[in-house]
């Protein structure tokens, strides 16, 4: 772990001392998940639909280098500028020098975690430059100086008393209010003009289609639109694996995004951008930031599939209950805790442990990601990579020696159980984190096999 | 046919019981049953928490103490589960019968509606019980349908206590979800298992029930004790007890 992060489970902690609160937090987003059942269960081919954009995401990530190049020469042959960015700060410099080359200082953003990945806005903040986020719910945690805290609903931690306190302090709306129309009001007014002003838009992209050239934005509040089409430049930040090969896959990906996400049939704009309007300038951002790394990894290259939807997080049962932060992640969640350790392990040691491996964020995945096996098997690779901790080793080690000498396992059993000495439910200690909040097991008089013996031996 | 009864080293040390259902069951419906002796645990805890380099020697003895059976039985489904993904034979020529294990190896339940197809359990258990299913169970072996899926329901637990008399089983308003056990997640991640665990707990006491049953009672242990910290009359029974209830 890094210096300055806290790891989940001591996040988690904290988040859960108000526990009427993390009761909200679950709750709220087990309702998404319940729509998403929903919508889900309204077609009739839903599996074959997953199965279909999993096929379609597997031969594109096989495929990829051809895909690329031909995505590359549609986009230039629309009039599209295409940059190639091997890293975050590649990608950061890019960005920085088309502003730079227009001379503007502000710039608004619609939703893409590339760029919170990349830490855009850190970066152009350092340049003297003002990025306003135009997603409402990025809005809310940019004005608290937070990152989001889920993909898709990234303010979904804060409930509407939180939204009214923080509108007050930034927009100057009345102390105390918190109608939700009232505030969303305020914020469109607020925006507005921030879209009217500024010169350069930029967005993420949730399609890139290889045969076209073309992107494609998803969104519900037709923020993308609203900057892009008012600015003089256009800038779309993707990463390498947003590829599809052709149009016509976006009948499966389309139906399967906002259902999985919310539950939506679809969203409400979908916009395909192919080619700067007279006088605009447009520009396409492709980015690896360890991508082709995480491709090269057998095991985990599946994890590129992944569309963005933020099912996985609305079902997880971890997630729900210690909130998007304790990722200490730009994607949070289960398919975070897959995709961070590939950015760095060391910082992102504790993600693969944070989950039951319950196996529910797998069946919910559009794309049909095994996200619990590998998270599974990131455990196995941080272990071997030297990213357990001491204590853990000793344990394990134990624990290895006694279950596999049965004699040691047998004596253990006599003379006061120890084997389960090393199992946490077994240690009646206050400082045994098994008992801070249950009981023991109570002890039986004899085991399974003295009964055995005694018995039937 | 002659089963070998795998017994989760928790259930001999901590839930005897268990284990004599289990037992008792198999050989009321004609199995001859054998337990190892020298049998321990399946290495799970030690390949969940990222050690699963060290548990060769551990899967030798496995293969050692359940070499040869027609089946392997063990009343968890999340050891089960680890036994069929993971068990392999250290050495290249005892991979035959590790294959034979993993493919020969049942949870309790599974192998009672699929192997024996028990239609006309004698058992009876006049009480209102909440069944939790155990994600390794329900996901991993799928001996139930999953709630995230569009795909037609069964459930091979409530095949059998369906035969149970008296047995009323409420019906949750989460149906499937994880109880926060998790093996070393329960005190790697203290905070969140006890959240998951209480919010099982509610929605079993908000139906009324006084028995919690399922097929793994590493997730019972923990609901259990948080009942018990919570000073609850609920009480856990693992599902073979149910079953082999007269």
């Amino acid at each position: 772990m890094g210096n300055n992060v806290l790891e989940h489970s001591a996040a988690s902690e904290i988040f859960n001392k108000d526990t009427e609160r993390v009761g909200w937090h679950d709750e709220t987003l087990w309702f998404v998940r319940s729509k998403r059942d929903k919508a889900a269960h309204q077609i009739q081919d839903w599996e074959l639909l997953r199965e279909t954009a999993s096929a379609i995401k597997n031969h594109g990530l096989s495929n990829l280098h051809d895909y690329l190049i031909q995505f590359e020469q549609n986009a230039l042959n629309n009039g599209v500028q295409v940059h190639w960015a091997a890293d975050a700060a590649e990608h950061n410099a890019i960005v920085h020098s088309i502003l730079s080359k227009h001379g503007v200082k502000q710039m608004v953003k619609s939703k893409s975690m590339l760029t919170e990945e990349c830490h855009l806005n850190e970066h152009l903040s350092q340049h003297g430059i003002e990025v306003i986020d135009t997603d409402l719910g990025e809005r809310i945690v940019q004005l608290r100086n937070e990152p989001p805290s889920h993909i898709v609903l990234p303010a979904i931690h804060l409930k509407k008393e939180d939204v009214g306190e923080t509108f007050h302090q930034h927009l100057g709306t009345e102390k105390g209010n918190k109608d939700p129309q009232y505030l969303t009001e305020a914020a469109r007014q607020h925006l507005r003009e921030k879209f009217l002003t500024r010169k350069v838009a930029l967005t993420g992209v949730n399609f890139a289609v290889a045969e076209t050239g073309e992107f494609v934005v998803c969104t519900n509040e037709g923020n993308a639109d609203m900057g892009a089409h008012l600015a003089d430049v256009h800038i779309a930040c993707m990463g390498f694996e947003k590829l599809i090969p052709k149009r016509e896959h976006l009948g499966v990906f389309l139906r399967l995004l906002a259902r999985s996400a919310t539950g939506q049939p679809i969203t409400t704009y979908s916009s395909h951008f192919k080619k700067p309007r007279p006088g605009q300038e447009m520009h396409i951002v492709i980015v690896d930031n360890g991508r082709s790394n995480q491709l090269g990894r057998a095991d985990f290259r599946n994890s590129l599939k992944c569309i963005r939807c933020g099912a996985c997080m609305n079902t997880c049962p971890v997630y729900r209950r210690s909130g998007g932060h304790s990722y200490h992640n730009a994607v949070a969640g289960p398919i975070g805790s897959i995709l961070a350790p590939n950015l760095d392990m060391k910082q992102n040691a504790d993600l693969p442990f944070a989950s039951t491996l319950c196996g529910s964020c797998s069946n919910v995945c559009p794309v049909k990601i095994d996200i619990h096996d590998q998270l599974y098997k990131w455990r196995q690779v941080l272990v071997k990579e030297g990213h357990a901790t001491i204590a853990k080793k000793l344990s394990m080690s134990a624990m290895t020696f006694t279950l596999s000498n049965p004699k040691v396992y047998q004596l253990g059993g006599k003379i006061g159980r120890f084997m389960m000495q090393l199992a946490p439910f077994a240690v009646n200690n206050p400082l045994n984190p098994w008992y801070k909040q249950r009981d023991m097991p109570t002890p039986p008089k004899e085991s399974f096999r003295e009964w055995y013996l005694k018995n039937k031996g | 046919m002659r089963v070998g009864l795998f017994i989760p080293c928790y259930v001999d040390q901590f839930y005897p019981q268990v284990g004599i259902a289990t037992l008792e069951l198999l050989e009321k419906y004609g199995c001859e049953v054998h337990f190892p002796l020298n049998q321990t645990c399946c290495g799970q805890p030690m390949a969940n928490s990222g050690f699963e380099h060290l548990t060769g020697s551990c899967n030798s003895l496995f293969i050692d103490n359940f070499d040869g059976f027609d089946y392997i039985v063990c009343p968890s489904g999340s050891c089960t589960l680890h036994i069929k993904d993971h068990l392999h034979a250290e050495n290249h020529q005892d991979e035959p019968k590790a294959q034979h294990i993993r493919k020969r190896v049942y949870e309790l339940v599974e192998f009672l509606t699929d192997i024996l197809q028990v239609k006309d359990l004698k058992a009876a258990f006049p009480h209102k019980v909440g069944l939790h299913q155990s994600c390794h169970g329900q996901r991993g072996l799928q001996l139930s349908q999953m709630s995230e899926l569009n795909a037609p329901h069964f459930s091979k637990p409530e095949e059998l206590l369906s035969q149970v008399s008296g047995l009323e089983l409420v019906a949750l308003s989460r149906k499937d979800e994880c109880c926060g056990f998790g093996g070393t997640f329960c005190v790697t991640e203290e905070a969140i298992s006890v959240r998951m665990g209480q919010d099982r707990v509610k929605d079993h006491q908000q139906q009324g029930v006084e028995y919690i049953t399922g097929g793994d009672m590493s997730c019972l242990m923990h609901l259990e004790g948080i009942l018990k910290r919570q000073k609850s009359s609920i009480k856990v029974v693992h599902i073979a007890e149910i079953l082999n209830s007269k």
